[in-house]
């Protein structure tokens, strides 16, 4: 029982910091490169669009849906991992 | 074929297949009627989030208001999107571990309260109301223009639809119509914006139009509207005006409250396991980004358009789609300076805002209007937003099937909505007020009644607001997003990440949030719009991005209460711990 309950708090402290890298990236495409750094960033051409813009207009978007797949896979792997713990 | 009848032809076909899919998929239990008894796959299901979430707002209006703020436009594009990392990574998987009807079941469950559960229904109805007003007075206006019948009875048939397949197929209903919706409105918004792409930069993808140079110049889109914008006197399109803080707050706010709104949070319930859960909200952001990168394209090619075709043009020759949308009230135009020719400028050009025509007609052959001119501003033209996407089809000149297909594609994006808005109001009456608090003991036959007779008040009550809008409606909408930012979201966050926040804890910082967020509107929008301007503001964040300091305060109460008072209970320590699970 005791094994469990290490497994599962060890579930947990993996879970947390997956989600804290994403949401740091998260953070950084949209509030970071599309608003804070935006002027910066606008300097730097990037295919007709000035960089800051492109990131709060379009950038932003993809590298949500990248970050959730992200997710989606490392949790696949923890399920298993986690799985195999438990079964033992 | 007119455009009339092709548009009569193209909404009749949609709506067919929708009664068609709901005679098909009826309900039969309380878990079908509720979450489709978790059986949706997680394709589908990203389907029916993104059409269930795309409301009339961001099919017709988004583009519009973005093409106006230009750089600021992005707080729209960034918060109804972002928002989804949130629901993906914070919310979803545990609610659907926890996995019962509706998002009050959860918060009355969590902090072992009714108190909980009827403060979670007061937030979810007041959120849900808001929003779902908005859809109905799309579908009207649908109708009243492409259909040319009256917006009463626009919103009285598209009452009827929904209402069907609502009382008929229940969640299950809701599911494939939803995913039917999702096809017709994406096929018709990237339609028009692929032709219009190709006629400005010669490129088929909007996306990377929106970035490429002009088809017939040397120069970028992008950059050419900047020339054109500083030219007339405009701030440059690339370049925002908003302060930098308001943004921040804004995009938050929207952020926050798109993970903590009912309808979207509730269609995670039906699919068959957390890691559907997580697969569908990956699904749902994909499907919506579609539409949300194509917009900005949009937005810039509608504004080059707008600005080319009638900047320093005499009335006369102006284009025929600034006439007909005239005529029903939606753009109006005054010649201020008595050069006869139409002039654009920063600020609103009359005050009111909005037209009010006294049924004559001026020397030019414009409708005459009432209102002052407004002193401050050059401005000669107002538009509606709303009408940036409805016109672009005929402002680009595209054939008339094209714009029959963006009407039945506004309908299928306000119908979703509003199906998905007001199964969730009903099912948190039948089963969180009625089952769960005033009446435990009914059968589920009963509960079903019940759940099918609120569906029938709430779709009644959503066509009076969208009939007889109260003035207040449209901008209401934009509020529910910071309302629920700062009730719903907190109380869900918490309660899955800590076991330390009890009831009395979630149930003060719900209530300070719920008061403080719609204070500050109500004080901005209703008592003093007066004041309504950055220097009277809370540190310059506007009403639009309060609910971002709501939500802080939510928390912050909840964790000052909850050190005040007794400890949560074991067993609710345990329910945390297995919905962390997978």
């Amino acid at each position: 029982m005791s094994n469990t309950r290490r497994n599962i708090d060890q579930y947990w402290k993996k879970n947390i910091q997956i989600v804290s890298i994403l949401l740091f990236f998260w953070f950084l495409a949209s509030f970071g490169f599309g608003i804070i750094f935006a002027d910066n960033l606008d300097e730097i051409s990037f295919f007709g669009f000035k960089l800051g813009f492109w990131f709060a207009q379009q950038g932003s978007i993809l590298i949500f849906v990248a970050i959730i797949f992200i997710y989606i896979r490392s949790m696949k792997k923890l399920d298993q991992e986690f799985k195999e713990d438990i079964d033992e | 074929m007119s455009v009339q009848s092709l548009t009569y032809l193209f909404v009749g076909i949609s709506f067919s297949l929708y009664i068609f899919i709901a005679i098909k998929s009826r309900a039969g239990s309380t878990n079908e009627f509720y979450i489709a008894g978790k059986g949706v796959h997680p394709v589908a299901n990203g389907m029916a989030t993104a059409a269930d979430w795309m409301s009339a707002a961001s099919f017709i209006s988004m583009a519009g208001l973005i093409s106006f703020m230009g750089r600021d436009g992005a707080v729209y594009l960034m918060g109804w999107t972002g928002g989804y990392v949130l629901l993906a990574l914070l919310l979803a998987p545990y609610l659907r571990k926890f996995g019962q009807y509706t998002v009050p079941d959860f918060i009355g469950t969590r902090y072992y309260s009714t108190t909980a559960r009827v403060v979670a229904v007061i937030c979810l109805i007041i959120v849900s109301f808001t929003y779902v007003a908005g859809q109905m007075r799309g579908v009207g206006i649908v109708f009243s223009r492409f259909l040319e019948v009256e917006i009463e009875i626009g919103v009285i048939i598209g009452m009827g639809i929904v209402f069907f397949y609502a009382v008929l197929g229940g969640m299950k209903g809701i599911t494939y119509t939803q995913v039917a919706q999702y096809c017709v409105l994406i096929f018709a918004y990237l339609v028009p914006a692929i032709f219009i792409s190709i006629l400005i930069t010669g490129n088929p993808v909007p996306q990377f139009g929106f970035g490429d140079r002009l088809i017939d110049q040397d120069i970028y889109l992008l950059e050419k509207l900047d020339l054109i914008m500083t030219d007339i006197g405009f701030e440059p399109y690339t370049s925002g005006l908003k302060e930098r803080i308001d943004v921040f707050c804004i995009t938050a706010a929207l952020m926050l409250g798109t993970a903590g709104l009912p309808h979207v949070i509730v269609r995670f319930f039906t699919v068959p396991d957390v890691a559907s859960a997580r697969r569908s909200a990956g699904y749902a952001l994909i499907f919506i980004a579609i539409l949300y990168t194509t917009a900005p394209a949009v937005s810039s090619f509608a504004r080059y358009n707008l600005l080319e075709s009638t900047h320093d043009i005499s009335y006369e020759q102006a284009p025929q789609w600034f006439k007909n949308w005239e005529d029903i009230g939606l753009i109006a135009w005054r010649d201020k300076n008595n050069d006869g020719l139409i002039q654009h400028a920063e600020g609103n050009a009359f005050d009111p805002v909005k037209p009010k025509y006294d049924d004559s007609i001026g020397e030019f052959g414009e409708r005459i209007i009432t209102n002052n001119s407004q002193v401050k501003s050059n401005n000669e033209v107002y538009i509606d937003r709303d009408i940036m996407v409805l016109a672009n089809p005929e402002i680009a000149e595209l054939p008339p099937w094209v714009i029959a297909l963006v009407a039945a594609g506004a309908l299928a994006a306000a119908l979703s909505t509003a199906a998905g808005l007001l199964l969730v109001i009903s099912a948190s009456v039948s089963h969180d007020l009625i089952k769960k608090t005033l009446a435990t003991d009914i059968t589920e036959k009963r509960e079903l009644f019940y759940a099918r007779f609120s569906v029938l008040i709430a779709v009644i009550i959503a066509g009076l607001f969208g009939i007889y809008p109260p003035g207040f409606v449209a901008q209401v909408v934009a509020f529910a997003f910071g309302l629920a930012a700062a009730t719903l979201f907190p109380a869900l966050l918490l309660g899955i990440f800590t076991k330390a926040i009890n009831k009395e804890g979630a149930i003060s910082g719900m209530i300070a949030g719920l008061i403080f967020t719609l204070g500050y509107i109500v004080y901005f929008k209703f008592m003093h719009p007066e004041l309504n301007s950055s220097s009277n503001w809370l540190w310059g964040i506007s009403p639009e991005g309060i609910g971002t300091i709501g939500m802080l305060i939510n928390i912050l109460v909840s964790i000052v209460v909850t050190s005040m008072t007794k400890k949560t209970p074991d067993e609710i320590r345990n329910l945390v711990d297995q919905i962390r699970q997978p």
